[in-house]
């Protein structure tokens, strides 16, 4: 199923993510999302992802169409200034991409690049707007576009935010802007998420939990101690830290999330950052 | 004011090294409050250039080179001494060497200083990047914080979704700037401020080179 018929028929959505190369061969990467091929309602296409150099997301996502994956062009403020993201997003509907996702993006300086310079010319909000003005068949200056995409566009939110008030603010600038839905950073604290999705509920947008594979209790510190939103509880860091097989534990892990997600959560966005080869097995697992 | 920092004296003696007779020019203004172009650095400078073999012609403190009309005294006050000297040294920011290089008739002048930012001053030695004279302002709507400075990414509509224990995901030592922004309009009664859609930043207003005339 499409994402945009997936998110019509109000099913549980499920996506992951795959992330480009470094370099020109794809293979690695369409070989790994061909068996999620009518498995996964979308997969996503990371936009130069942590401001890695890498090969471009849209044609990623042009490569994953070819194989019968309805993929999603992320795509964020960072290198791009307004010109380049509107035209970039028009070539995406121009090869037949359905689906966008808006970020801000990871400033260059957290990336290999450090030195590039960052052009933030808009911020994720401005470029909603941008996006729904193109799909009304007009560009940001008003101009009248020769056939207007027709595009499923998301957005991001982190439910985890403290403080979260300013992000809900966020977000429902979003949601006027043009967010259709929302896929989430990684949720670890189903507890957490169900108090956001309280608060986020009056927007009516389907709202897509994150899930990042845990592969280790040290991935587990690093990501409580630097990323935004995430607290992977002791329990979960014990579990793949005291096991044989982190994989299958990982699975075991993202199925048991999965599961608990599926009351408070219009679906499931899995992030496999690197364990792509296991997204069939966690699908499984987690009855999905 | 304008902060800036000195450069190194290996660097200045590189771009140095056709040069013997040299004439300091430092600031009243700016380069003193920083203490890269004061009368005292302008002193320290003149020693350690001596030391290197070179000749100093003359040293003047002006306040302040970025005005046009007293580069022009300063060119008029000392003709004799410049005329005689291979360049001058400008213990000042780009914009005050520049208008020294406009008003002394295109004598060679070389930058003793790395204008860093427009910034406002602490205290001693402590400066803080406010304003990045882009050329709109908006802080009307953000509690009369910049988002553009205080922002790493310069967003115009709220947090990146990045910041951690309210720090910049860019630098965690730093405060995030949109949640500084939306404490401040939290305790303003404000907030609805930050409900509204900023649209994109013109930039054709902070295009270079400006003018203003008249
Ligand atoms: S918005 Fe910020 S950068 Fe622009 S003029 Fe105001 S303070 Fe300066
Ligand atoms: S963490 Fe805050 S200050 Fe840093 S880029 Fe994001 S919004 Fe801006």
């Amino acid at each position: 199923m499409s994402l945009r018929k997936a998110i019509e028929s109000k099913k549980f959505i499920v996506t992951t993510e795959a992330g480009p190369p470094k370099g020109i061969d794809a293979s690695k990467m369409l070989e790994e999302a061909r068996p999620l091929a009518g498995r996964v309602d979308a997969v996503n296409v990371t936009d130069l992802q942590s401001a890695v150099m890498k090969l471009g997301s849209l044609v990623s996502c042009h490569l994953l169409k070819e194989i019968g994956i309805d993929p999603v062009f992320q795509i964020t403020c960072r290198d791009r200034n307004r010109l380049a993201l509107q035209s970039d997003i028009l070539s995406a509907a121009a090869l037949g991409i359905e689906n966008i996702l808006v970020l801000t993006g990871d400033h260059p300086l957290s990336g290999d690049h450090p030195q590039a310079k960052a052009v933030f010319d808009l911020d994720s909000v401005q470029l909603l707007e941008a996006v729904s003005g193109l799909k009304k068949g007009k560009d940001m200056t008003g101009n009248k576009l020769e056939g207007s995409p027709k595009l499923c566009v998301g957005a991001v939110v982190n439910p985890l935010a403290d403080p979260l008030e300013p992000e809900l603010i966020k977000m429902e600038k979003k949601v006027a802007a043009g967010a259709e839905f929302f896929q989430t950073q990684a949720v670890y604290d189903v507890r957490g998420f169900e108090e956001f999705m309280k608060k986020a509920k009056r927007f009516r947008v389907p709202i897509i939990a994150g899930i990042i594979l845990l592969k280790s209790a040290r991935m587990a510190t690093y990501m409580n101690e630097n990323i935004a939103g995430i607290h992977v509880p002791d329990e979960l860091i014990k579990k793949i830290d005291h096991c044989d097989d982190k994989p299958k534990k990982s699975i075991e892990i993202a199925a048991g999330l999965i599961d608990k997600l599926k009351g408070p959560s219009d679906g499931v966005h899995i992030m496999p950052i690197g364990w792509e080869r296991y997204l069939p097995q966690v699908l499984d697992a987690a009855g999905l | 004011m304008i902060i800036s920092k000195q450069k190194g004296l290996k660097e200045i003696l590189g771009f140095l090294k056709g040069a013997k007779k040299i004439f300091l020019v430092g600031c009243a203004q700016c380069a003193t409050v920083c203490k890269t172009g004061g009368e005292d650095e302008v002193n320290q400078m003149e020693k350690a250039l001596k030391k290197e073999g070179k000749v100093i012609t003359g040293k003047a403190i002006l306040d302040p080179p970025c005005h046009t009309v007293k580069a022009k005294q300063f060119y008029q006050k000392n003709k004799d001494a410049l005329s005689e000297s291979d360049g001058i040294l400008a213990m000042v920011c780009g914009d005050g060497a520049q208008s020294i290089m406009e008003g002394t008739r295109g004598k060679k002048v070389y930058p003793a200083l790395d204008a860093l930012f427009l910034g406002m001053v602490q205290r001693g030695g402590h400066f803080i990047q406010k304003c990045v004279l882009c050329g709109e302002c908006v802080i009307d709507a953000t509690a009369g914080i910049c988002p553009l400075t205080v922002c790493s990414k310069g967003l115009l509509n709220g947090p990146c979704g990045g910041s951690k224990n309210e720090k910049c995901e860019v630098d965690r030592e730093r405060d995030c700037g949109w949640i500084m922004i939306y404490k401040r309009l939290k305790e303003l009664g404000e907030l609805d401020k930050m409900k509204i859609i900023r649209g994109a930043k013109d930039n054709s207003k902070a295009l270079h080179p400006q003018k203003i005339e008249g």
